[in-house]
């Protein structure tokens, strides 16, 4: 459960948080996208570097690190795989040009999971619904995303409860080889997904009893307004946006590599 | 023999959950472990079968020490039915529910089959065999749950909430089970809120607060003593109530059982209808 918990809202009160959920979603999609026109290590050493102040501000370090040490996993799952793609198209040969290249895809992963992380780290699922439907999306369509997002803690602890049931009949969740241990998990699985449509089914009538779409029109208690950070962010986003267009076409980046003297 | 001794534990959530249990249930003995929510009933007996392991201190089952050894292994000797069978039921017939556990502990399937057989018949599902567990009520789901922890004969048996969405019938069943139970030695723990049911019981009652155990005795003396419920959020049973008004009558207080309580009651009255005449 390492994962989810990097990405598990903490309520605190910070810069960040405080941030208008719509413009830090238009930071991380740009964040994105700069990281997936770069493909050259320096680049993408700065993104990561970049996002490093706002989770120092917004004092999530703990929870931002224990999101990257679940990624680690994959992140190495894709290095070797670059290194192993290039090793066998490129005649055999192992050098620094491959090494680098596949340390730079790791470290495009990388960004993506840290943005990820610090987005979902300080924006809380009733800010993220408000911000969907003040985006004019369906009402429906918000309330769906914000109850998927609060019901995987509940779903989290849920697994755990099962888990616990089915090993005190003797299931050994680790015992096996691969297959085996994958198929270890329908005992937990069909428990919970079971139980998980029970409860929807539930929530749903639960909703219509409370009037769910009694109106057309739904007016909400909080606003969402753009204050001085959500203009300074946006300021940083131009900014990045102007230096990644001008970088991309007049700039040659250099290799590390090349630095060391390697070809 | 079960043996906690000085346990802590602290969740990984900070939560400190046990601070400090220290508590003994001998073979065969019957043990109501009461408390308010969040006292740590639930998480002490999760560490009789290893769930849990204690951050200090250590547990005993059977002279083994629980942080030593796997769930897989205490589950043989230690039973656990969780509060909602919906947490465990996956198959597709009951049969196979029950066969489940005793495939987990390698049962040989000729000894699978008899086991089936017994536990079934020993919870009145004989005709459900083979029907999918999910289309029974709750009642019987729950008794499905019980069936397949008892299919393989655990010593010690801890049941978390059995009474919760049972009918009156279905409690007074699962009493007269419970006693069956004791009558071949097994050990029972159960985790509940049902004043009542432990009433009629009578068994060792553990109460727990905030962590800590604050009473440990016979039923009926822990069940009658205002004080110590009120710490603990629970309410008398209804005959203690009675009784508790009628003292000033020269009844004795702590009586719980309602056989005992009418026998009381019956002798008064022989004796006032004496007096008048």
């Amino acid at each position: 459960m390492s994962v989810f918990d990097g990405l598990k809202f903490r309520k605190i009160y910070s810069p960040v948080h405080n941030l208008d959920p719509r413009m830090k979603f238009i930071y991380v999609i740009i964040v994105f996208a700069v990281a997936i026109i770069f493909s050259s290590m320096i680049p993408l050493v700065s993104l990561f570097l970049m996002q490093v102040p706002f989770v120092m501000l917004a004092r999530v370090q703990k929870q931002w690190l224990r999101s990257l040490r679940g990624a680690m996993f994959l992140a190495l799952f894709i290095f070797s795989i670059n290194i192993a793609t290039n090793f066998f198209t490129q005649g055999y040969t192992l050098n620094a040009k491959n090494i680098e290249d596949a340390a730079t895809m790791t470290m495009r992963f990388l960004v993506l999971v840290e943005s990820f992380s610090v987005f979902f780290l300080t924006t809380s699922p009733d800010h993220l619904g408000l911000a969907l439907e003040q985006s004019k999306i369906p009402y429906e369509f918000s309330f769906a995303f914000t109850t998927a997002v609060r019901f995987v803690p509940v779903l989290a602890e849920e697994a755990q409860t099962i888990m616990d049931a089915q090993k005190a009949r003797g299931l050994e969740l680790e015992k096996g080889n691969f297959l085996k241990r994958i198929r270890n998990y329908v005992p937990v699985l069909i428990p919970l997904i079971v139980s998980a449509i029970r409860r929807s089914l539930e929530l749903a009538e639960a909703m219509e009893s409370r009037a769910w779409g009694a109106t057309k029109k739904r007016t909400n208690l909080y606003e969402l307004k753009f204050h001085r950070g959500d203009y300074v962010l946006l300021a940083l986003t131009i900014g990045v946006l102007i230096v990644t267009i001008y970088a991309f076409l007049y700039v040659p980046i250099p290799t590390i590599r090349s630095f060391f003297g390697f070809p | 023999m079960l043996v906690v001794e000085d346990v802590q534990f602290t969740y990984p959530s900070g939560v400190e959950a046990l601070k400090g249990v220290s508590l003994t249930v001998k073979d065969g003995e019957f043990v109501a472990i009461m408390g308010q929510n969040g006292a740590g009933k639930t998480t002490l007996v999760k560490h009789f079968n290893g769930l849990l392991k204690p951050t200090r201190g250590s547990v005993r089952v059977n002279n083994v020490d629980t942080s030593k050894s796997s769930v897989a292994t205490l589950a043989r000797h230690v039973g656990f039915v969780f509060q909602n069978p919906d947490h465990q039921l996956f198959c597709e017939t009951v049969d196979d529910e029950i066969a489940f556990a005793l495939k987990n502990f390698g049962y040989e399937q000729c000894i699978i089959e008899k086991r089936i057989t017994w536990a079934v018949n020993l919870l009145g599902l004989s005709q459900y065999r083979k029907t999918s567990p999910f289309m029974l009520s709750g009642g019987e789901r729950k008794r499905v749950a019980l069936a397949s922890v008892l299919a393989w004969d655990p010593q010690i048996l801890v049941l978390d909430e059995p009474t919760i969405g049972q009918d009156h019938r279905q409690k007074e069943n699962l009493r007269q089970f419970i006693m069956q139970l004791q009558t071949q030695g097994k050990t029972i723990v159960i985790v509940t809120h049902d004043v009542e049911f432990v009433a009629e019981c009578n068994p060792r009652v553990v109460l727990m607060r905030e962590g800590k155990i604050l009473a440990d005795g016979q039923g009926k003396q822990i069940l009658t003593n205002p004080t110590l419920l009120e710490q603990a959020s629970i309410v008398l049973p209804q005959i203690a109530q009675i009784f508790k008004h009628l003292t000033t009558q020269g009844f004795p207080v702590n009586i719980i059982d309602i056989y005992e309580a009418k026998n009381l009651l019956m002798e008064k009255l022989e004796e006032r209808k004496h007096e008048c005449l």
